[in-house]
């Protein structure tokens, strides 16, 4: 049922024939290109050159799109508000924040080659279980991919198997993320507890501090956001994809129909997290701390409020608000510190209210609408 | 040791004097100054002794000065010397009055007094010879606090003196509670008789005394406080099975009162109002805001902070769904991302306009404390406030729903809205009641709050996800339901707590919750009929 | 613009030491950095320290500014976001190009600034009591370390007061996890058995203390002196006083001895009836000293509140920012490197009648004030130590760090050197030097 008719090349092609994924790829490209070549061959004295301070800032930027594109491909398409992908996000990053951890060695404050310095200093006197095996990156960066989606099929096989739907699944996604914000918090945990897991050295032997390292991070990040931006397009693009629509529109007309609907979700989740999974883990070598905040329902909440701003079930929309909302964060936190929560809040108010599509509504107010639209009544418990 | 010895007997002789027999010689103001210097002058260790020398001195204002010693309060004037009690100690400049004539001086500033300062010890010393004075008082009351005061802190003189006032002491209560401060001591000394007589107690002291006698050298005093202990412990299980339930169920009514204005804004109207915890956090600095405009009256003020606190939140509940959700309609999911907005403002508001600390609340007397069922189990006050509090707004809540026309069309709007507009019921007004009345019941919540945790800019942050956990898991619509979860997620997560913790103990009722929504996907109580796939 | 015309401008200027705002007026001013969350969870605490600052800059204009230079203050709102605090501090080094940072307050907080300090060589001067176990060339840790701290009042406890069972009660993070590690083994030094010593820990902001309330005063009836120690942080501490005042746990039976309340945290609160609950800092504002009074005279006019209350890291910033004064005017320039060895060494008074120095560890010495609360929120000094302490970067009670010290002195110049393998751990570019 989750495989397409199409093959397996056609599907994932599909989305290089739509106008609004050329267009996207199209000005991503350009971006990565243009701030890159404004960082290296610009010297720093010219009022264009791209710092490396912005470079990173922009590598974070791009981290939270993959975040949002994630988040909007199972409530745009799929009609599941989970109001706890920040899980997966941090889950992803505490999997590349182990393998950063590692790679310090006895380079850490008290010199002990395999326990990271948080371990040392609670007296641990061996490494636990399961930080076995981070010392290696290719099974840090499959756990990166692995962590979150294994999590995401135990949660979603458990839910969409009892058919929880709407703003209960919303609600227990939150559950979901807080208990594990707790969870992390406990020293006893094993992950450094709140201070979480910082002072990273290197990444794959560069070292983490220089301006190359960060440059190369951001076009990283910038092709997993192009990559990640194909795979949801084609996921949508796709019969899969269709079904899914359905299923967001009309879950229990699709379910008469003959499709195994927990199926379609289960599967769509699971990228979804795997998805989050790898911004996360971009996120952590560019802000340099993976701690249990990233775990709050209040981020989860926010990143949700990015895909709402940008417009929903657009993916690009979702990249557009996530970008917007956290530049203007870092501005806002940097001239005004003492009224930019009035700011931002008052642009949430005010988008919601002036533009209902969000900002991509905007930009698709010319074109022809290709989404179908959501009923209002399955809205009120999506 | 000894110098407490020397100091109570000395005081006791004294202070019985002052307390029995009317002030007759009034000493020179010289020599009154001469004994203030000497406790002012004095190390930690020494003052003891200055306080004995007070007392001893028979000076009917010793009993004043003691008092606002024990209370920090005593203070002397840098330049002139001159002992002053202050009356008012806060900001610059405090208000005192002088020590020996009582007359008011008036304002001084905090840079030019030298307050005499006291230890625990000390005001410990203190508190048993007041203690022993009140023993002498008229009201029963008083002489009954006195003497539980009394238990575990006697040393033979004070014993001994103890023993006189017993044999002319009506009260039975009083004189239980004096007989076993008696045992406590001769326990203390290794009497084995007197461990019978603590072998019902629940009192903490009695328990203290009986452990310590259990590591005596005295096999048999050992034995026999072991066999006391056994039977307190089997008495004290029940208590502590009733303790545990009742925190449980004030967690649980504290859930309650932070979910019940969601159940109606979030249940009933299906609003995902990101702001309640806002607007529970604009009651509770609508209590402060009152005891601001009532000082002294902690409790007159609280009382009105209940109309007010509802009407501020109603208030703004009405300006967010006028001025927001109102052009939201069917589209509920939006409201989340406005009123997550809304949320942000106004925190920073109150930070901005108010201040970003947190605020003093004050606990009027009334609540503060706790009503002792028995010696081992006392619930207290505040919190037994707040569960009552909590059933007497889900009881009014559940009348306005069931039997008010406003409760009838609330219902019929959130079933049909077309056919209840049809019917002639105004859907905007019934909106706008609706949503003031679950913010309103936000501010009641906050009021109740206040009692109990910070009132800072963060109040509703910490209670917004518990609020939702509640709502959905009691089953979205039904206030039962909010009901029935609060009260048994706080019993639940209670009865974790001393296995599990507290972190562990939230985490499992978390994953509880999770669990709980597999095996029922609509909640506790979910909604029946058509009104179902709303 | 021309450094030594700069050097010589101020170093004139400071010789007239007068009226300098004509050459104040003409150079680019000195850029100070302020890094405290004025948002988020953690404003309650951090967004007077930010007022602290500005008050303590523009008092520094306002006597002629610095080497001649006006001092502007940078604020940033990090918001309680570790990422963003770690984001910011780059902002400030690598735009602004401030000439030293004041900020942060938790320890996570700290740990994210870390390396982004350390990477462009800023200066941080952390204002709060931490956990020790720490020392960055580019760091200066005026808050106490637990020896500046914990033991001192612990100490007090034993003996003075004669607690023999004790209850380590803290929040779940990393100051509280190692003063209570550092406490156990020490009071286990000290002859106290395992059962005599109870550890609990809680989440952040928890706020449902009836059942370890309930303990506590179990724990405290088995007939031995009990204490609290407490490493409770902000929000959690008003729930648990009013627990403890409610189920009639008195200052006189099990006195709770707490490292994180100051007077900020308890103008939030009833102390009615918490008097003699205990708290053990460097600095307290009921401290009756000439050089405090001025302090909070000005703080109070600062603010245009008449019941502000100053506190120990408002304390520590006016030391810090009074010895980063000195060593810049030591070494007539806000260059990094010079500040950084000019520094160490330098005095200057505190607010309690003695002198803060910055020891070759890029810590303070400080004394340790043990007081009670009042009913009127403030505290009475009932102990002091007799002279100043010295902070110790690594703590003597933690077999990880029994064995190493810190000097940022040349020639060692090492964060974590090991006296019994005579190497410099961790990282290697201080070991190349």
């Amino acid at each position: 049922m989750t495989r397409s008719p199409n093959s397996a090349g056609m599907w994932l092609a599909r989305p290089f024939t739509e106008r609004s994924t050329q267009w996207f790829l199209g000005i991503l490209t350009l971006a990565v290109a243009l701030v890159s070549i404004l960082h290296l061959a610009l010297p720093v004295s010219n009022p264009l050159h791209v710092s490396a301070y912005t470079v990173t800032l922009l590598g974070k930027y791009l981290c939270y799109a993959l975040l949002a594109v994630a988040v909007d491909l199972v409530w745009g398409f799929l009609g599941i508000l989970s109001l706890g992908h920040g899980a997966f996000f941090a889950v992803g990053g505490y999997a590349m924040g182990m393998y950063l951890m590692r790679q310090i060695g006895d380079r850490g404050v008290y010199g002990n080659p395999t326990l990271p310095d948080f371990m040392v200093f609670l007296n641990w006197d061996q490494l636990p279980w399961y930080w076995h095996g981070f010392d290696m990156a290719w099974f840090a960066f499959v756990m990166v991919l692995l962590a979150p989606g294994l999590l995401a099929l135990v949660f979603g096989f458990l839910a969409f198997r009892s058919r929880v739907t709407g703003v209960y699944l919303s609600i227990i996604t939150q559950a979901l993320t807080f208990a594990l914000m707790l969870a992390f918090f406990r020293n006893e945990m094993g992950f450094g507890g709140n201070n979480g897991l910082t002072d990273f050295k290197d990444i794959l032997g560069f070292n983490l501090r220089t301006d190359a390292t960060r440059l190369g991070l951001f076009i990283a990040t910038g092709v997993a956001l192009g990559l990640g931006y194909i795979i949801c397009r084609a996921i949508v693009g796709s019969k899969l994809g269709r079904v899914s629509i359905a299923c967001r529109d009309a879950e229990a007309r699709t379910r008469f129909l003959g499709y195994r609907v927990e199926r379609v979700q289960l599967f769509v989740f699971v990228v979804s997290a795997m998805l989050a999974g790898v911004a996360g883990a971009l996120y952590v070598p560019q802000v340099g701390i993976i701690n249990p905040s990233e775990f709050s329902p209040l981020f989860s909440i926010e990143v949700v409020v990015w895909v709402a701003l940008g417009g929903r079930a657009t993916l690009y929309g979702a990249v557009i608000g996530a970008i917007l909302v956290n530049y203007a964060k870092t501005v806002f936190t940097g001239v005004m510190p003492d009224a930019w929560l009035f700011a931002l809040g008052g642009l949430f108010v005010l988008v919601t209210v002036l533009l209902p599509k969000g900002i991509a509504g905007l930009i698709r107010h010319r074109k022809v609408d290709t989404t179908p639209e959501t009923p209002a009544g399955k809205e009120a418990t999506a | 040791m000894s110098i407490r010895r020397l100091l109570t007997q000395g005081l006791i002789v004294c202070c019985l004097l002052l307390s029995s027999v009317p002030a007759h010689a009034q000493s020179s103001d010289d020599q009154a100054q001469t004994l203030l210097q000497a406790l002012a002058d004095s190390s930690y260790a020494d003052k003891a002794g200055a306080i004995n020398d007070i007392a001893k001195s028979g000076d009917d204002r010793a009993r004043g000065w003691l008092d606002a010693f024990a209370n920090g309060k005593l203070s002397r004037i840098e330049k002139s010397g001159q002992f002053v009690i202050v009356l008012e100690n806060r900001g610059r400049n405090w208000t005192v009055a002088d020590a020996l004539t009582g007359e008011p001086i008036g304002e001084v500033s905090r840079r030019d007094l030298d307050s005499i300062r006291i230890n625990n010890s000390l005001r410990r010393d203190l508190d048993g010879i007041l203690a022993v004075i009140d023993l002498t008082v008229k009201d029963p009351a008083r002489r009954l606090t006195a003497a539980r005061a009394l238990r575990g802190s006697i040393d033979d003189t004070m014993a001994e003196r103890i023993g006189d006032l017993l044999k002319d002491e009506d009260d039975s209560r009083v004189r239980d509670a004096l007989k076993e401060a008696i045992a406590i001591h001769q326990v203390q000394l290794g009497d084995v008789s007197a461990v019978s007589a603590l072998s019902g107690s629940l009192n903490s002291e009695a328990r203290s005394a009986l452990t310590a006698a259990t590591r005596s050298d005295d096999p048999e005093l050992a034995a026999a406080a072991k066999d006391a202990l056994k039977k307190i412990r089997q008495k004290l299980k029940w208590n502590h099975a009733a303790e545990t339930l009742y925190f449980g169920l004030s967690l649980g009514s504290v859930l309650v009162l932070a979910a019940i204005g969601l159940a109606i804004t979030f249940g009933v109207m299906g609003v995902i109002n990101m702001a309640h915890g806002e607007l529970i956090m604009l009651g509770a600095y609508t209590t402060w805001g009152m005891q601001q405009l009532l000082p002294g009256q902690p409790g007159l003020a609280l009382i009105l902070a209940i109309p007010a606190g509802f009407l501020v939140s109603a208030l703004a509940g009405i300006a967010i769904e006028r001025s927001v959700i109102q052009f939201l309609k069917g589209r509920p999911l939006e409201t989340l991302l406005a009123t997550f907005g809304i949320s942000l403002i106004l925190q920073q508001l109150v930070r901005t306009v108010i201040s970003p600390l947190n605020r003093t609340v004050i606990t009027p007397d009334w609540m503060s404390g706790s009503v002792m069922i028995n010696e081992a189990l006392s619930l207290t006050l505040n919190r037994l406030y707040v569960i009552g509090f909590a059933l007497v707004v889900f009881a009014g809540l559940m009348l306005i729903m069931r039997k008010t026309r406003l409760g009838l069309e609330v219902r019929a709007v959130t079933q049909n809205r077309a056919m209840a507009r049809a019917m002639g019921i105004k859907a905007t007004r019934v909106d706008i009641l609706t949503f003031a009345l679950g913010s309103g019941v936000a501010g009641l919540a906050g009021v109740a709050l206040s009692q109990i945790t910070n009132v800072g800019p963060n109040l509703g942050q910490n209670y917004i996800i518990d609020s939702f956990m509640v709502v959905v898991f009691g089953g979205v619509g039904n206030l039962w339901g909010t009901l029935v979860a609060g009260l048994s997620l706080g019993t639940i997560n209670q009865l974790l707590e001393p296995w599990a913790g507290a972190v562990l103990a939230k985490i499992v009722v978390l994953v509880f919750i999770i669990l709980f929504i597999q095996k029922r996907p609509r909640g506790l109580f979910p909604q029946k009929g058509r009104a179902a796939e709303g | 613009m021309n450094v030594k015309r700069v050097i010589k401008l101020g170093l004139s200027a400071l010789a007239v030491s007068a009226s300098l705002t004509a050459t104040a007026a003409d150079l680019p001013p000195i850029k100070v950095g302020i890094l405290h969350s004025l948002s988020g969870t953690m404003a309650i605490s951090e967004s007077t320290l930010k007022d602290t600052m500005l008050m303590l800059i523009k008092k520094q204009n306002a006597e002629g500014g610095l080497l001649g230079r006006k001092i502007e203050p940078v604020v940033v709102d990090p918001a309680s976001n570790w990422p963003l605090f770690a984001e910011k501090a780059r902002e400030l080094l690598a735009r602004d190009k401030v000439d030293v940072i004041f900020g942060n307050w938790t320890s996570v907080s700290r740990k994210s600034v870390l390396p982004v300090v350390e990477e462009l060589n800023g200066l941080l001067f952390y204002p709060v009591q931490y956990e020790g176990e720490e020392s960055s060339e580019n760091v200066f840790y005026t808050g106490a370390a637990p020896n500046q701290q914990a033991i001192p009042a612990v100490n007090y406890l034993m003996n003075e007061v004669g607690v023999k069972r004790w209850v380590l009660a803290g929040t779940d993070y990393v100051y509280p996890r190692t003063t209570n590690k550092i406490l156990e083994a020490y009071l286990k030094d000290h002859g106290v058995a395992d059962s005599d010593i109870m550890i609990n820990y809680t989440p952040f902001g928890h706020s449902n203390w009836q059942s370890i309330v309930a303990d506590i005063k179990k724990f405290g009836n088995q007939g031995k002196k009990t204490a609290v120690v407490s490493t409770i942080n902000g929000d959690a501490n008003v729930p648990f006083y009013r627990e403890l005042a409610n189920q009639g746990v008195k200052a006189s039976d099990i006195p709770v001895v707490a490292f994180s309340v100051g007077e900020q945290e308890l103008s939030g609160i009833d102390t009615k009836p918490l008097v003699g609950h205990l708290a053990a800092w460097n600095y307290f504002m009921s401290v009756d000293n000439d050089a405090n009074y001025d302090f909070i005279d000005s703080w109070i006019n600062y603010t245009g509140n008449d019941n502000a209350v100053t506190n120990d890291p408002m304390e520590a910033h006016y030391i810090g920012f009074n010895l980063w004064v000195q060593a810049v005017r030591k070494a007539g320039t806000t260059d990094v490197d010079a500040v950084k060895d000019a520094i160490i060494g330098v005095s200057v008074p505190n607010l309690t009648g003695g002198y803060a120095t910055m020891m070759p560890n890029h810590h303070i010495t400080k004394p340790v004030l043990i007081g009670e609360i009042q009913d009127n929120g403030q505290f009475s000094v009932v102990w002091q130590t007799p002279s100043t302490v010295a902070g110790d970067a690594w703590s003597d009670f933690l077999p990880g760090s029994r064995d190493l010290i810190s000097d940022w002195r040349k020639p060692l110049r090492c964060g974590n050197y090991n006296v019994v393998e005579k190497t410099c751990g961790g990282k290697e570019k201080v070991a190349a030097n």
